[in-house]
């Protein structure tokens, strides 16, 4: 088997490998969609998460109150603060995860002009827009390295093989992983290391072509080598897909992201939203006193 | 602030560079796809929980008949004085299975005794000195909860009946013991494995003996597990016919055994007790499953 290099190399072994179907692929994808492409169809362009007043409760407990934040489209929003303040709370609003754990959503949420919470919104429909990336990587344990990557178009009721192949193999390259796993494809998903499962977990989420990516702290169970590589690849992201990064790290939403939104804990220990802005901005000349405490690591 | 460096990675180049318009071509690809199979999507969907929806009723519709049964055929027997009187000989009435409720409590005592701190040292022995010995012994208590268990109570007969020429509760309570024992061990061994490696080690590196670290760590946390099992190992002996056969002097000394003799009587007042006695056995095996899931409740509480 030939030696890849991971970081050169990469292009000339790629027409040679007999696996890299992409550059023959048929006209079948553009034939299908190229009308719709031409629209100009918003939805297929990436599209921006707006919430509007959002409180989340949990029984009596409320986790997070009247949150009003624009996800731009196409850029990273990192949603930043100390713990138990109801960024995750939020980000899982966006995809109605709540759905299932229990939590009430006020206010409005919105993926571009679509009312999340719309009586006609179908949850999966919603779901297969929005890909999501955990805290701790959870490939399926069960299936091999490409089966976890397609699982998503599976789930979707893409049945074609040629398709799903072209789809997967593009999903891996965009998780900068394909040299990595391209002679490994059908081993199980845990023989990667951690940072790799984490990356194989966002080309799962990658492979559906979500136009909204949420990243919950993707990289707390990570070593620096591997959260770098999880930072370039949003950076590279960030012009095709609407990412939101909850993150605890000052420096990675420093690093990554467009827009910062600060949450922080009000005085009745509910989560509330404190500053949103561009984040060279919100670092350098925050509003807000407390903001500033937080971000220049006085609190919390 | 931003300019911190980042580690490189070949990202650019990886792939062909198909801007957005390919992005949004792929995207159509799976919106479509998502939106057009939804519907036959969710008609699985459906379907399946309408199988579940089914399958509950048809599961629980043999314990639910079973229970009734026995109640409606069994309640006219039982009273105060059914649990507290002597068995009497068919037709004098005013007979009760004391006798036989007193017997399975002693058998159960024994097997209890027998089988329970047996079990939890061969569990421990099998979390504490993992390797071929405890592969073996493992593989054999599988096998041994799988023997038939009139077979046991063969055994039981060989060894103690036989070389002491007597029947005896004791060779009973052997017996139930012999049946208990691989459950007892596989369900320790399955509660014990709950408790996390992480919290081993924590009490290793604290300076802690094994032995001590066993007792304090592994089967405090693996208590609820523990005696959920053994009840339940238990409730499983107390109903057991087949060892008691060879090994108990009189079926008057055994509940069970008492509802296969009276069963099978021509007499109707014989059928009537078996029936009373039937309910009996339920009720306490109920009782016990129940005690069961409690204690593991309770116990589980105390750590949140």
């Amino acid at each position: 088997m030939k030696r890849h290099d991971e970081v050169t190399g990469q292009a000339s072994n790629h027409a040679t490998d007999p696996r890299a179907h992409f550059d023959d692929r048929s006209g079948r994808l553009a034939k299908e969609s190229k009308a719709a492409a031409d629209r100009h169809d918003p939805e297929v362009h990436g599209a921006a998460v707006t919430l509007d007043d959002v409180s989340i409760t949990f029984g009596d407990h409320v986790a997070v109150r009247n949150v009003t934040l624009q996800m731009p489209a196409r850029q990273v929003t990192a949603l930043v603060g100390p713990s138990g303040c109801g960024k995750t709370s939020v980000l899982r609003a966006i995809n109605r995860l709540h759905d299932h754990t229990g939590g009430a959503v006020r206010g409005s949420v919105r993926l571009g002009n679509l009312d999340v919470y719309g009586p006609d919104v179908q949850p999966e429909v919603l779901r297969s827009r929005i890909g999501m990336v955990f805290q701790r990587p959870n490939p399926f344990p069960t299936m091999s390295i490409f089966d976890n990557v397609i699982s998503g178009l599976r789930f979707n009721g893409v049945r074609n093989k040629r398709l799903l192949r072209e789809m997967g193999i593009a999903a891996l390259h965009n998780a900068a992983l394909w040299d990595i796993v391209k002679d490994r494809l059908n081993q199980p998903a845990l023989r990667l290391s951690g940072g790799q499962q984490q990356r194989l977990c966002i080309a799962r989420a990658l492979a559906i072509e979500p136009e909204v990516l949420l990243m919950d702290e993707p990289c707390s169970a990570l070593d620096p080598v591997a959260t770098a590589k999880i930072e370039d690849l949003i950076r590279h992201l960030s012009g095709e897909v609407t990412i939101a990064l909850v993150t605890h790290n000052m420096f990675q939403a420093a690093r990554v992201s467009d827009n910062v939104a600060v949450f922080l804990l009000g005085d009745d220990r509910v989560g509330e939203l404190v500053e949103v802005g561009p984040t060279d901005r919100v670092f350098d000349t925050p509003d807000d006193a407390r903001t500033k405490a937080y971000v220049s690591g006085h609190v919390g | 602030m931003r300019t911190l460096p980042t580690v490189q990675v070949a990202l650019d180049g990886a792939m062909p560079d198909m801007g957005l318009a390919e992005v949004a071509r792929r995207r159509l690809v799976v919106r479509d796809s998502a939106r057009r199979s939804i519907r036959r999507r969710r008609m699985a969907g459906r379907a399946m929980q309408v199988i579940c929806l089914i399958a509950v009723p048809i599961g629980v519709a043999p314990l639910v008949a079973l229970v009734l049964a026995t109640v409606s055929k069994g309640a006219g027997a039982v009273n105060i004085g059914f649990l507290l009187h002597a068995p009497t000989p068919s037709g004098v009435p005013g007979g009760g299975i004391s006798t036989a409720i007193a017997g399975s409590g002693e058998i159960v005592a024994y097997a209890i005794a027998l089988a329970v701190p047996m079990g939890l040292f061969i569990a421990l022995f099998l979390f504490e000195r993992p390797g071929g010995i405890a592969s073996t012994i493992r593989f054999s208590a599988d096998v041994m909860s799988g023997v038939p268990s009139i077979i046991i109570g063969i055994f039981a007969y060989a060894v103690y009946v036989e070389r002491f020429h007597h029947f005896s509760n004791v060779a009973a309570g052997f017996a139930l013991g012999v049946l208990m024992l691989p459950i007892m061990v596989r369900a320790n061994e399955e509660a014990m494995r709950t408790v996390s490696v992480d919290l081993w080690e924590a009490g290793v590196s604290l300076g802690a003996r094994r032995s001590r670290v066993a007792r304090s760590v592994v089967l405090r946390g693996a208590l609820p597990g523990v005696v959920t099992g053994n009840l339940l190992a238990v409730a499983r002996g107390v109903g057991e016919t087949a060892p008691l056969l060879f090994t108990v002097a009189s079926p008057t000394f055994a509940m069970t055994l008492l509802i296969f003799n009276d069963a099978t009587q021509p007499f109707s007042d014989a059928q009537q007790t078996a029936w009373g006695t039937a309910l009996v056995l339920l009720a306490l095996v109920l009782i016990l499953s129940v005690t069961a899931r409690m204690v593991a409740w309770t116990l589980n509480r105390k750590t949140r």
